[in-house]
């Protein structure tokens, strides 16, 4: 028992017995000595395989396919290739999943003598590697579904975002307009709101508003909001919010308490003089920036009303403003003036509006949106609320 | 667009020799050809390239459905061949690119002087009286094992299944990096070649075309070989004393001078 001989093993029989299978071939791929383990694996007798076979007849024929195409110009061009997976053809047409590894022997000169592959049974790793596909593809499955609800879901936020704006600016007779909405998120819809529509013959109504809170709950109250008020728009602009403050707290009184902030405007355009009278009211809404030709400015801190909707009655001061050619007026949401500067420790703020609208007294609305659309896009993601902008103006010289 | 940079295309040789362009077939990629640039360089201006989704292409230049036909390979061709202002080279194409430059020469004449066909084969599943040397079924079950990902997972896969494409480092580490292209295009690009059939273009060759096959090799047997040469007018045929559908590769020496005699006798 020690003296050593019974636990002696051979290099003859480790090989031929290795619990791998073993094999080697000229450089032409004919086999020229295998183990017994891989013949055993495949079902064939020695003199079957020796000097009878080359090595890629014991492949399927994608295995040959593959072997052809890549594992025998790799190993030529390497002189090893390693941790292929393959499948072995055994007698009788079963199929064993291997991993095969093979390395050039070189002669003294360089010059390539023949080819040791070693072949692993691989069913334990093929199924590990099968479930790991499985769950790959089922992961990938499920990331697309995703994307594709979520690209859905944008779509028809952006739809119904659309929906509670006016598709387009109506013209004005002798008043310049323009409009712009930013959206915080596309995944989310925002409360803001305006709209600008004829009222009759010579009035126009304008308003533009914010209702608390995103979401659908929110653009609900916004389109009741938008209704209400073109409905109302005959009254005059005190009225008008009343009215909508009535319907809001009619609605929302008892439960899930609904509100907004919003400016209500009509303006009436005298085409001879270029002059356009303005008559507005506010609901707890930032002031509208009076912006006149020659540089001064102005927030139009009328006697505010309260937040629109949370009071049975409020009342809501008129304020009276006449534009001469030139000026504007920018009415806007405080997703602009709160939008979050300098690393997030400031607001963009009422002044910093201050100073871009007086570098852009005297233009034109168009410029004036423009040039707060480039302040509001720069913000990026730091853009936390949507923010709504209208701005109305004479123009500097009366439109003939 | 850079097609230099697309193509991975590399410029060597002769700078005033005859332009010899170099076409890897189905699997690796322009690393095929190190033993064949040697003999070249001397006389000629060699190029080589890697068809978008092979090798070092601009993988994210792969559009499937160009792609998915020959013609789009040839339009790789045409479009270094433009690249680089090349006239009257010789197109030397391995396998499935053999195919890809009677395409290519058939829509460029001006662009393409002569043919070299290393193991080529215009189709490769047998069809009646024509032995292509696969049934349908061989093809079905290449492809399924590639689309199964079975064949070659260790090799090519490992940074896929691991779900880190965006780290190529793990592939360089891959000692068969050669062949390690991307295997959703190169599934594509096995399907388009052995799926392929470009007998009837073989009858269009006008170029001196010179057909090198092994005299052992399952992917284009030796039917195949003398079907070309029986098709390309005035094709010679080479039977080279090597195995397997590399010759390039297992028999540089009689490839390179069979190669060498044939550029000596163009013109």
């Amino acid at each position: 028992m020690t003296d050593g001989i019974e636990w002696a093993d051979t290099a003859e029989e480790a090989y031929d017995a290795a619990p791998s299978g073993h094999l080697s071939t000229s450089m032409d791929g004919m086999i020229v000595t295998i183990n017994s383990t891989l013949l055993d694996w495949l079902g064939l007798p020695r003199d079957a395989v020796v000097g009878r076979l080359r090595f890629p007849d014991l492949l399927t024929v994608g295995g040959k396919l593959y072997h052809e195409t890549h594992f025998a110009p790799l190993l030529r061009m390497q002189g090893e290739v390693g941790g292929v997976a393959l499948e072995l053809k055994r007698a009788g047409g079963a199929r064993m999943p291997i991993l095969v590894s093979s390395v050039v022997k070189y002669d003294d000169t360089g010059r390539p003598l023949l080819i040791r592959t070693t072949i692993f049974d691989a069913h334990v790793r093929r199924t590990y590697e099968q479930e790991l596909l499985r769950e790959r593809k089922v992961a990938e499955l499920a990331r697309h579904q995703a994307e594709e609800d979520r690209a859905r879901l944008q779509d028809a936020l952006a739809v119904l975002q659309q929906s509670l704006l006016p598709a387009t600016m109506p013209e004005v007779p002798g008043v310049a307009t323009a409009a712009s909405y930013h959206t915080a998120s596309p995944n989310e819809l925002g409360g803001d709101f305006y709209d600008l529509f004829a009222i009759d013959g010579e009035r126009w109504a304008f308003f533009l508003g914010d209702v608390c809170g995103k979401g659908p709950a929110a653009a609900a109250v916004t389109s009741v909001a938008r209704y209400t008020l073109r409905a109302a728009a005959m009254h005059d602009p005190a009225a008008a919010l009343g009215t909508l403050n009535a319907v809001l707290h009619e609605r929302y009184a008892g439960g899930d308490l609904r509100y907004c902030t919003a400016v209500f405007g009509t303006l009436q355009s005298n085409l001879e003089t270029g002059r356009v009278a303005i008559r507005f009211a506010s609901g707890g809404h930032p002031p509208p920036l009076l912006i006149r030709a020659d540089g001064r400015c102005e927030f139009l801190f009328s006697p505010d009303g309260t937040l629109i909707g949370i009071l049975p009655s409020s009342q809501f001061p008129q304020t009276v403003v006449t534009l001469d050619p030139g000026d504007m007026l920018l009415l806007y949401s405080d997703g602009l003036t709160e939008a979050r500067v300098n690393g997030g420790r400031d607001f963009y703020g009422p002044d910093a509006l201050l100073t871009l609208a007086m570098r852009y007294a005297g233009t034109s609305p168009d410029a004036l949106i423009t040039a707060l659309s480039d302040v509001l896009a720069g913000f990026g993601p730091r853009l936390s609320d949507d923010a709504a902008l209208l701005a109305l103006g004479v123009p500097a010289r009366p439109v003939s | 667009m850079d097609i230099v940079r697309r193509n991975n295309v590399v410029v060597t040789g002769n700078p005033d020799g005859r332009a010899v362009v170099l076409a890897h077939g189905f699997g690796c990629d322009q690393n095929m050809w190190r033993l064949t640039v040697p003999a070249l360089a001397p006389d000629h201006r060699v190029v080589l390239f890697d068809y978008v989704g092979s090798g070092r292409s601009d993988l994210s230049a792969f559009d499937e459905l160009r792609y998915s036909s020959l013609a789009g390979y040839a339009e790789d061709v045409l479009e270094v061949c433009a690249a680089l202002d090349l006239t009257d080279a010789v197109f030397v194409g391995h396998s499935v690119s053999a195919m890809i430059g009677v395409l290519a020469a058939q829509k460029a004449p001006e662009r393409i002087g002569a043919l070299v066909m290393v193991a080529p084969s215009p189709c490769y599943v047998d069809d009646g009286d024509y032995h292509g040397g696969f049934s349908v079924e061989d093809i079905d079950e290449l492809l399924s094992s590639l689309e199964s990902n079975y064949l070659g997972w260790s090799a090519a896969m490992a940074p896929v299944i691991m779900g880190t494409p965006d780290r190529p480092e793990l592939g360089e580490e891959l000692t068969n990096s050669f062949c390690a292209t991307d295997p959703v295009m190169a599934r594509v690009f096995a399907r388009t070649t052995f799926l392929s059939d470009s007998r009837a273009d073989l009858a269009t060759v006008r170029v001196p075309t010179l057909i090198l096959e092994s005299a052992q090799d399952v992917i284009a047997p030796r039917q195949v070989g003398a079907y070309v040469r029986a098709t390309v007018q005035g094709s010679t045929l080479v039977t080279l004393d090597a195995t397997g559908h590399c010759p390039h590769l297992s028999a540089p020496e009689a490839t390179n001078q069979a190669i060498a005699d044939f550029l000596a006798h163009l013109r």
